[in-house]
């Protein structure tokens, strides 16, 4: 789903400042960005240039305290925390540096957890799990919980866990930090893949400016949470 | 989140703190315990109090007596125009009353001053006829000995009091015989009637043999109609076959009648003390005067209505401090649930979700702790009453049921500790709800 013009999300002018006493900390300041649909977009920076606080925004985790972000056709900071929580269920798929899986719960459990609070049929999920769990190739793993998979196979599975309610949009936040560097590169292909097979729009966090440029179509460097620079690979 | 997912994620949060929780519930289920076993006291006692009560024939009694009969107990104005005739307690008015509805029976009262000859040495006492239905009415529970063996046996039980005046080993009377001396009333006139009602009587003394058969402590409904209390008991049929002079008949003497038998009072009882009220109104409303305990047992209500609350105040306490118990629980949870919200936040959770999450599962430890508590607080109970009984037993006094426990106070006790737990739960479900899933997330 776009906001019009093939647009998927776009930040207009958006701020999110944080109060510390007296001090005011500008993490993402005036910012303006549009991902187009079927993009895969890495947002690239060090620690602390405000590509996290900028991907939490575009995802309804955070509220902006200036500016605008348009998802679904519809302004974000209009909507109310139940709207806020379905964009984020029905339209959203979120993919985090430390996997956050649930340790208690099966691999099963865990994807069908987004399933449960999108109120979709028992009847349903079985095969919706099935089906995200085959694509990320850990359909034998179904009753395994999360301390018995490697890094690799958590984020796969936190990655299925996030295509499971078929999103339009998936935010991943450092989705390769916590992995050795072919783990990530296998990740990163992954999401490739499903990029290009399901039309998916992806934003991707990320400091490591090789496998950026090597699987983004597009690379928005922020510093300081100012955009510094936009641009499309050729 | 639908109904049964809810139901489930609470579960499973629950089994994962397995410790804590069921520490948790234990508490409520003490406080449960604590309101259970209070109030089950206060339901008893109320209940033994409203027998044992209801049993001495106190509270299910209606006293009727010729108006005229107390429009003498105050002195009429000057001015006042004259009464309407009385009707007559007759046997006419008897067969009336016995046909209102919920009465069980109506009989007079017969008492009377008499002589009492035992071992050759004299005492005075009061004489009282018992109807025999007073057999099964649970008040001779503790008597020594026991009842008349019929209707008609020429038989007597002895108050206490007198039983001491006529020997000091009283269990050693029973079976003996005393010799009642009365004054039998014989009419004059040919016309009148012949129990001397109709017109005047003369008195002669008779005396009466009577075999002791029991020993009671307190005659039941004692003194109850004025006539003052009864330390010698015997049958009804008896005492009525006597024709003994009575206090009223004096009195009744001098006044015209209309020649029939006129009993000087009758003694109505009703099916259970509620419907004393209504009985007591139709009889007025036939011309008689009236008297019973009805506002007797209104503040007795009263009493165990407040007896009841403050129990179930002192009950409540422990409940409260269960309540505190709760919310530290949930608190806790928070704090180490902190992470999983901001996850089930970041996967769609609504701010509601979360908050019926908490809710849930305060509501899930409410429930099994009040249904727990309930158990407990019935076990209480009957180890209570075991107690109760074994001290009575010493005691040489009859068994009693000192606890009850209603299925209205089961299920209120059950429900109570749900609402006290979703209570509880507010707070940290509202703090859950709130809580940031970016800040959440960042949690370690």
């Amino acid at each position: 789903m776009t906001t019009g013009d093939g647009v998927s999300v776009r930040a207009e002018r958006v701020s999110r400042h944080y109060e510390m006493g007296a001090v005011v900390i500008r993490a993402v300041d005036d910012v303006t960005l549009e991902v187009r649909a079927g993009e895969f977009v890495a947002l690239l920076g060090s620690s602390g240039s405000g590509k996290s606080t900028l991907l939490n925004l575009m995802a309804g985790l955070d509220r902006p305290t200036g500016g605008a972000i348009f998802a679904n056709g519809r302004n974000l900071s209009e909507l109310n925390s139940l709207e806020l929580a379905r964009y984020r269920s029905k339209t959203v798929g979120m993919v985090f540096q430390s996997f956050n899986l649930l340790p208690r719960m099966t691999l099963e459990e865990n994807v069908e957890l987004p399933l449960r609070l999108a109120e979709v049929d028992r009847g349903e999920r079985g095969k919706r799990v099935q089906e995200a769990l085959e694509r990320v190739k850990l359909e034998k793993r179904l009753s395994h919980r999360p301390s018995e998979l490697s890094g690799g196979e958590q984020q796969r599975a936190a990655l299925a866990r996030a295509l499971v309610n078929r999103p339009t949009l998936l935010f991943a936040d450092e989705p390769t930090g916590n992995l050795d560097s072919a783990t990530g590169e296998s990740i990163l292909l992954l999401l490739k893949e499903i990029q290009q097979n399901l039309g998916m729009t992806i934003v991707m966090v990320t400091h490591e400016r090789p496998l950026a440029e090597r699987f983004a179509n597009r690379i928005v460097a922020l510093a300081d949470g100012k955009l510094l620079s936009d641009g499309v690979k050729s | 989140m639908k109904a049964g997912d809810l139901a489930e994620l609470a579960l499973r949060n629950l089994r994962e703190a397995v410790l804590r929780n069921s520490l948790t519930t234990l508490g409520v289920a003490v406080g449960v315990a604590s309101l259970v076993a209070m109030l089950s006291l206060g339901v008893g006692l109320q209940e033994l109090a409203s027998r044992r009560l209801s049993n001495s024939g106190l509270f299910d009694t209606v006293i009727v007596m010729p108006r005229r009969n107390m429009q003498t107990m105050r002195r009429p104005a000057a001015n006042a125009a004259p009464s309407k005739e009385a009707p007559a307690l007759d046997d006419d008015a008897r067969k009336t009353m016995e046909h209102l509805p919920n009465v069980i029976e109506v009989y007079p009262q017969i008492r009377f001053p008499t002589e009492v000859r035992y071992n050759g040495t004299p005492f005075s006492t009061i004489v009282a006829g018992v109807p025999d239905s007073a057999r099964g009415n649970g008040a001779y529970d503790g008597i020594q000995g026991s009842f008349f063996s019929g209707p008609s046996a020429d038989e007597a039980i002895l108050q206490i009091e007198l039983a001491k005046d006529l020997s000091e080993q009283t269990s050693t009377l029973i079976g003996k015989d005393l010799v009642v001396r009365y004054a039998e009333r014989q009419a004059l006139l040919p016309s009148g009637t012949s129990d001397g009602s109709g017109g005047g009587f003369s008195i002669v003394p008779r005396e009466k043999k009577l075999r002791i058969v029991g020993i009671i402590e307190t005659e039941p409904a004692a003194g109850f109609g004025g006539f003052g209390s009864g330390r010698l008991l015997i049958p009804l049929e008896v005492a009525s076959a006597l024709r003994a002079a009575q206090v009223n008949d004096l009195r009744d003497a001098v006044r015209a009648t209309n020649g029939k038998p006129a009993y000087a009072s009758l003694t109505v009882r009703a099916k259970s003390p509620s419907q004393v009220e209504a009985i007591e109104t139709s009889i007025k409303s036939m011309g008689f005067g009236t008297f019973s305990l009805l506002d007797a047992t209104r503040n007795l209500r009263l009493f165990f209505t407040i007896f009841d609350l403050l129990l179930a105040i002192f009950g409540s306490l422990a409940l409260a401090v269960a309540t505190l118990g709760i919310i530290n629980t949930l608190v806790m949870a928070i704090l180490e649930r902190r992470r999983e919200i901001g996850i089930l936040k970041a996967l769609g959770a609504a701010d509601r979700d979360v908050k019926q999450l908490f809710f849930v599962e305060a509501g899930v430890m409410g429930l099994f702790g009040g249904v727990l508590g309930v158990g407990f607080g019935w076990f209480i109970g009957g180890a209570l009453t075991w107690g109760t009984n074994i001290y009575l037993h010493r005691q040489n006094l009859p068994s009693a049921h000192v606890f009850s426990v209603p299925w209205w106070l089961v299920l209120g006790a059950i429900a109570f500790a749900v609402i006290v737990s979703l209570a509880a739960g507010l707070y940290p479900a509202t703090r859950a709800a709130r809580l940031n899933p970016v800040e959440a997330l960042r949690y370690e």
